[in-house]
């Protein structure tokens, strides 16, 4: 009967459990890391954008977001969209060709891989024979032009991927009737690019290597015209009328050509070296655009004096007598123009550039081109993230203030909205707004709008100018002075090189009642600061902690303190600091927490902690918990690593500061650093892999780091009286905790905090403790301060006894107060080997009972997983593996919300948010419906310079012709083959009805 | 009690106080550190102090950890004296009255049976038949042990370390490797983990029950199969104080092979329930008649499954405001037992430090500069047991916390 009655309760248990969690990885956050083709659909208005981890990410109207990943784990180097489809092709790394689709299901839209293709040559010929260099999606949308390294243009019939031999293209025929006086004539070299003819979709122009461009006639399948260019080609671009083409060549120059002229020996009838005199780099893009009125825009990239800016990436834009040349801090990757008008037909609009670090969108509209404001794809990583920090359910008022404050830090943006609109976002809005701070190493923090699915960067708040740096004010790398030449513009905003890497940021704390914000930084620096509305001029009052406490014998050798700036300085309106406490030794600070109820910071580093009373400015408590026989926690951070990266950093400066001096130079320095770094790495990988069996003691290194502050309400020294406490936990095992008394309200200006020591807990199994949390006489966490007095937490339940709950590296453990005595724990490490890296308290609401939740602690263990622990009774519920467990430094950034999500760093610029609760999923929901097709729709071209794909246009026959198709699409229907096809592609089979294609790649 | 405790650092270095029970009766005198002397002599004098001139005495003495140790050779002498801190505890007992069953670990403190209690308050109770002494097997600590024999495939061996109260390191290393497994598919190739070193006077080379190329099963009867060895390593640390590995031995050639009777000798007596294939090895404790002090003995043993399940990392040392040091997850009963010599330093502190000021002298070894001298030097004079040079050099900063270390 018992055991039955158990059973019963276990089960009712677990289908709690199914109620209150689940994971799901749910959106990623960022910028694409290493990304390495683009792609644009007017008719769709998505972007497309290709990783060389073989992602393909789609992004449309802010919300609107696909990801898909080949099974391939090759780069994806080329992306097309079917023009008036809602296919795309990507073309991989490996020479294998993808195409994928976005189909509706149950209202929302998927991105799904829907055939696969390799190009196979006849038997014998060698790879390059079949290795596709560039690809034309025909605005027939029926045909795939693919053109190869050895110099053969195949036709392929899409969506079944079938090779319509009679149609290739072949050498042979090209280099025929190639004039014999053309010198390239031996060797045409690779196809390098593919055109269609913008008004008549039969010709194509195939662009070779060698320079030679032949216009070919689909239909008839001859060549029509012969442009003999001799310089090596770059790239093509038709113009939409389709009388010129535009080459652009490798020595920088770019030319313009007549079509249809029946003389075979045409003279180019323009040719140009925009940045000439010396030799200059490719020209790598071209595109021409038409105004309605007034000249044509023309863009290309490259092109820049090889000696003096040869390693800069710029992209130029030139129109009417304006020229400019957009100097981005990373490599082009591709760039397209999206053009005004319901049909984006008109005139350019919006210039995306797609650079290694970032998304850059210029207004071509708008004096001066300004950049418009990207609402996502924003680079987290323009300086490298150091924290990140998660504040659930920001008030209204707190929200507006940062989001007035982040606006007049944007007013140089344009003010066009988002030029990429495509698809629907259906998701509900957020419940709440959710802030999430990211601290980066240049002493910035940025705030992220993380509610919904877009991470919208709202403000962003300096740190730098608080101090004295080493970075020179008077320093301009772009002094922009009239008539230079070429007419630099900087653009995009990643910036990794941080002037000091003191002024980092490790740890913050926002308080979101008072707009209380405390951050801490490498070098011990602590800042409390205050939100105003107003700019004002302000000295930071600064104060000195020693946490050595006299100890003696001992060297600080890693960095000094930062050097703060005496003058007042004028902050503009946002977070504005007040004070200043700066710890010596100026070792990172390890642990940070922030009672605005109060008016306290605590802080702590490897070598004690201290609390700091920021209304009287004025420290209250240090307490030094080094361990003397520990000589690494002395010495600082400075490793030898770190200085390789720190000389690699300095190097990288130099050559930033000084690119017109030789550049050779430099490259060879760093090549020099970069051995080092190799040989130092490999001489690491080549030690044996063992591990040594020992265990802990106390002199062990770093067993005096502050690990974890905790502000708590509670029992401390009797059972009926409960006092504000102080408790701090070390890398040691070891928890302290202090008893504060605070004057009452009317003197609490005057009179000093002060603070005693009531308790010292030495856990004995001396893991580290990563936690500490308070249960009040419930069981519950107690509330954050000025929680209840807003009126968005009950209070604490003072009656019945109190909890105190550590969590360490190792084991979760519940004890008693007042008197502190173990009560029950779980053990982690002991039983399977893992080790808590992160923990948060979370909230978990049922999906099936809305009133119903409870309280959790999220985990993330040393191997990726993650764990909901519950509360108070610390019994394990769930366990999902999350990240994998080699992923370092994605275990490192992960934080946990209060409402059971979490974010954690996929790669330098990329978040990845998951959630394990059942009732808070953010994630995209989004519909993408097919482009229309009528009759009276793309007369003209609809696509501006498409990255490496053809503009488009359809004459009203071809239009009615493909809509007839898909009529006959749909009559076929009752054919039992296709009905059949269709279901095995339903049942998830997609390649199923390429087969044959399929079977031919393989073979 | 406790005050007497309270020797300047200076003298602790040089004079070791002694303080001898035999009966009822107490005895204080001290010996110069630095030359203790022979252990007939010292046995001489101990029998000249009580005034017992022709009783044969059996001489036991409380270590750092609260065990009672025999002293009965020089070698052992040396050891009690070089690590009394500062106090040396001596108990006699008439060597026809003695009961042997005192000694060994946890003799002191063990919550079962209080055979400290007994020695001390009611010494004649335990009248007992002297037994048959063959090597006075208790007069040693077991390092290690051989446990459930009987239960193990012959090819398999399960190990117990006794970290606890032992200044030896575990000292030995694991690596990945892969090991050859029968399964129904025909011989498999699966990764597994291996003792890949032993350091040299580590406590897992000197048990001589594991070896290099020893493959680790299990971990305190979880099996590491699928672990990384990330993993293993931090389970092994973290049930360091109790570690219990089970190893397929490399040499297969010393297995316990299994008497006819089939565990016939159940959890009762120890080292019943097996027999060694070979007699070259060691693994009985009993037959090894000249062991010394110095030499590990091993005895094999099957313990009840609670003590497996040891709950000694529960006692977390917890000091409150007033300065009280206490052990948590101990029993009331202990409290009312004379103070436990592991922890005196922290019962010292409750007697010296009332004021707050002194009280963060604490276990984890911190020193705010306002700490008496007094309680330090007491933390000093626990912590001398750890590597005696290495802690003279640091002496004016030594205060590492090895009184709580289990």
């Amino acid at each position: 009967m018992k055991r039955f009655r158990r059973h019963g309760h276990e089960s009712h248990r677990d289908r709690l459990k199914q109620e209150l969690f689940q994971f799901n990885k749910t959106v990623e956050h960022g910028f694409p890391h290493q990304p390495s083709a683009l792609g644009y659909s007017p008719s769709l208005q998505l972007l497309a954008i290709g990783t060389r981890s073989g992602a393909i990410k789609l992004y449309g109207a802010p919300g609107v977001e696909f990801m898909g990943l080949h099974d391939e784990n090759a780069a994806v180097t080329q992306v097309h969209f079917m023009p008036h489809q809602v296919e795309l092709v990507t073309l991989l790394d490996d020479n294998s060709l993808h195409m994928w689709t976005l189909k509706g299901h149950n209202g929302l839209s998927e991105l799904l891989e829907i055939g696969r293709f390799t190009l196979m040559g006849p038997p014998g010929a060698p790879p390059s024979v079949t290795r596709v260099t560039a690809v034309l999606a025909h605005s027939s949308g029926e045909l795939l032009l693919l053109g190869t390294e050895g110099g053969h243009v195949f036709i392929v019939e899409v969506p079944g991927f079938r090779e319509l031999e009679e149609r290739n293209i072949s050498l042979d025929q090209v280099a025929s009737s190639v004039p014999d006086d053309y010198i390239g004539r031996r060797n045409l070299e690779h196809v390098e690019a593919l055109q269609e003819n913008p008004v008549q979709s039969n010709q194509v122009v195939v662009g070779y290597g060698r320079g030679l461009m032949v216009i070919w006639d689909l239909e008839k399948q001859c060549a029509i015209q012969h442009i003999p260019a001799t310089q090596q080609l770059e790239s093509m671009w038709w113009t939409e009328d389709g009388s010129y083409i535009l080459s652009s060549h490798s020595d920088g120059s770019y030319c313009r050509w007549m079509v249809g002229v029946e003389d075979v020996n045409e003279e180019e009838e323009k040719s140009d070296i925009p940045y000439g005199h010396f030799p200059c780099k490719a020209i790598s893009k071209i595109v021409q655009l038409p105004t309605r009125e007034g000249p044509p825009f023309l863009l290309f990239s490259g092109g820049m004096p090889r000696a003096s800016y040869g390693d800069r990436h710029c992209i130029t834009v030139n129109h009417s007598k304006t020229q400019v040349a957009l100097d981005f801090t990373s490599r082009i990757i591709d760039f397209f123009v999206i053009g005004d008008g319901p049909q984006h037909t008109g005139d350019p609009s919006a210039l995306v550039v797609l650079v290694e670090e970032e998304l850059v969108v210029i207004d071509l509209q708008s004096e001066g081109w300004p950049v418009i404001q990207t609402p996502y794809l924003v680079p987290l990583h323009s300086s490298a993230i150091t924290c990140s920090h998660h504040v659930s359910a920001i008030p209204l008022k707190l929200w507006e203030r940062i989001l007035t404050a982040g606006a007049l830090q944007n007013t140089h943006y344009s003010k066009k909205p988002w030029p990429i609109t495509g698809g629907q976002n259906l998701a509900s809005d957020p419940p709440q707004r959710d802030l999430l701070l990211t601290g980066h190493e240049d002493g910035t923090v940025r705030f992220w709008d993380a509610s919904g699915v877009c991470l919208f960067p709202m403000y962003k708040l300096s740190t730098a100018s608080v101090f004295h740096t080493d970075a020179d004010p008077n320093e301009n790398l772009n002094p922009g002075t009239e008539g230079e030449w070429p007419p630099f513009r900087k653009v995009g905003c990643f910036d990794p090189y941080s002037d000091d890497p003191r002024l980092g940021i490790q740890k913050i704390h926002l308080c979101k009642y008072s707009g209380y914000l405390t951050v801490a930084g490498t070098a011990g620096q602590i800042l409390v600061l205050e939100l105003n509305d107003e700019a004002a001029e302000l000295t930071v009052e600064v104060k000195v902690v020693d946490l050595l406490q006299g100890q003696e014998g001992f060297r600080w050798k890693g960095h000094t303190r930062l050097d703060v700036r005496e003058e007042p300085v004028q902050f503009p309106p946002g977070f504005q600091p007040f004070t200043l406490v700066q710890c010596q030794p100026p070792a990172v600070v390890t642990a940070l927490t922030l009672h605005s109820e109060w008016k306290v910071v605590g802080f702590g580093t490897s070598h004690g902690f201290g609390l700091y009373d920021y209304q009287q400015k004025n420290n209250v408590l240090v307490k030094c918990t080094l361990n003397p026989s520990d000589q690494l926690a002395m010495e600082g951070p400075l490793s030898r690593v770190k200085s390789i990266k720190k000389s690699l950093r300095q190097s990288f400066r130099r050559i930033r500061r000084s690119r017109v001096s030789l550049r050779k130079h430099h490259v060879n320095k760093l090549q020099e650093a970069n051995a080092r770094l190799e040989a130092e790495l490999a001489e690491m990988e080549l030690a044996p892999v063992q591990r040594k069996i020992e265990a802990r003691s106390s002199d062990d290194s770093f067993t005096g780091l502050v690990r974890t502050l905790y502000f708590a309400d509670t029992f401390l020294s009797d059972s009926s009286h409960n006092t504000a406490s102080l408790w701090a936990g070390t890398n040691g095992g070891c928890v302290f905790a202090y008893m504060l008394r605070f004057p009452p309200v009317e003197r609490r200006a005057d009179e000093p905090v002060s603070a005693q020591p009531a308790k010292e807990i030495q856990l004995m199994h001396r893991a580290p403790v990563v936690g500490i949390v308070v249960l009040d006489g419930h069981g519950a966490p107690l509330p954050e301060p000025l929680e209840v007095a807003h009126d968005l937490a009950r209070l604490p339940e003072m009656q019945g006894s109190h909890h105190l709950l550590v969590i360490s590296e190792e084991q979760f453990k519940v004890f008693t107060l007042p008197k502190v005595s173990a009560k029950m724990k779980l053990k982690l490490t002991a039983i399977d080997g893992s080790r808590v890296r992160r923990v948060g308290v979370a909230w978990f609401g049922s999906n099936r009972t809305e009133d119903y939740g409870e309280s959790g602690l999220a985990v993330l263990t040393n191997q990726g997983d993650v764990h909901v622990v519950s509360l108070p009774h610390v019994k394990m519920q769930v366990q999902y593996p999350c990240i994998r467990r080699e992923d370092v430094s994605g275990i490192a950034s992960c934080v946990f919300t209060k409402h059971g999500q979490g974010f954690y760093l996929i790669s330098p610029s990329e978040f990845e948010r998951f959630s394990l609760s059942t009732r808070c999923v953010v994630e995209p929901r989004c519909l993408v419906a097919p482009p229309l097709h009528s009759g009276s729709f793309d007369q003209h071209q609809p696509q501006h310079g498409g990255p490496s794909s053809a503009p488009r246009s359809t004459q009203d026959g071809e239009d009615a012709e493909s809509a007839a198709r898909r009529v006959m699409e749909h009559a076929l229907l009752n054919d039992e083959k296709v009905l059949q096809e269709i279901q095995k592609s339903l049942e998830g089979d997609q390649v199923s009805f390429l087969e044959n294609n399929v079977k031919s790649a393989v073979a | 009690m406790n005050k007497n405790h309270r020797v300047p650092s200076s003298r602790s270095l040089s004079a070791v106080e002694v303080k001898s029970k035999f009966g009822a009766e107490f005895r204080r005198f001290s010996l110069d550190r630095s030359k203790p002397g022979r252990f007939d002599e010292f046995y001489g004098l101990l029998q000249h102090v009580h005034r017992i001139p022709n009783v044969e005495l059996l001489v036991g003495y409380a270590d750092v950890h609260g065990d009672l140790l025999p002293i009965n050779n020089d070698d052992n002498y040396h050891k009690a004296i070089s690590t009394a801190s500062p106090l040396l505890r001596l108990f006699l007992q008439r060597k026809e009255e003695a009961d042997y069953s005192t000694f060994g670990t946890d003799s002191l403190t063990r919550k079962k049976n209080t055979v400290l209690s007994a020695v001390l308050l009611r010494p004649d109770v335990n009248k007992k038949k002297p037994p048959v002494i063959i090597s006075l097997p208790r007069d040693f600590r077991p390092v290690s042990s051989i446990i459930d024999v009987d239960i193990l495939p012959e090819t398999h061996r399960r190990v117990r370390l006794y970290k606890h109260g032992q200044e030896k390191p575990l000292g030995f290393y694991i690596r990945d490797g892969s090991s050859v497994r029968v399964t129904a598919q025909g011989l498999e190739k699966v990764p597994g983990i291996f003792i890949s070193r032993l350091v040299p006077g580590g406590l897992a080379e000197s048990t001589g029950l594991l070896a290099v190329n020893d493959e680790v099963l299990e971990v305190n009867g979880i099996e590491v199969a699928g672990k990384s060895l990330d993993q293993v390593t931090d389970m092994m640390i973290a049930n360091s104080h109790n570690l219990i590995i089970t190893v397929k031995p490399a040499n297969q050639r010393n297995n316990v092979v299994r008497s006819g009777g089939g565990g016939g000798g159940g959890g009762a007596a120890s080292g019943s329930s097996g027999r060694s294939s070979d007699s070259g090895a060691s693994y009985y404790g009993y037959s090894s008649h000249g062991a010394a002090a110095s030499m590990p003995s091993h005895i094999i043993q099957n313990f009840p499954v609670g003590e497996l399940e040891s709950d000694e990392d529960d006692e977390d040392l917890v000091i409150e405001a007033g300065g009280e040091a206490e052990p948590i997850g101990r029993t009331a009963s202990n409290y009312s037992m004379p103070p436990l010599p592991r922890y005196e330093p922290h019962l010292n502190l409750r007697t010296t430090n009332d004021s707050p000021s002194t009280f963060s002298v604490n276990a984890n070894g911190t020193l705010p500069g306002s700490g008496s001298s007094g309680s330090l030097s007491n933390i000093n004079a626990s912590s001398a047991t750890p590597s005696p040079d290495a802690a003279k050099e640091r002496r004016s900063l030594e205060e590492e916390g090895t009184v709580i270390t289990l």
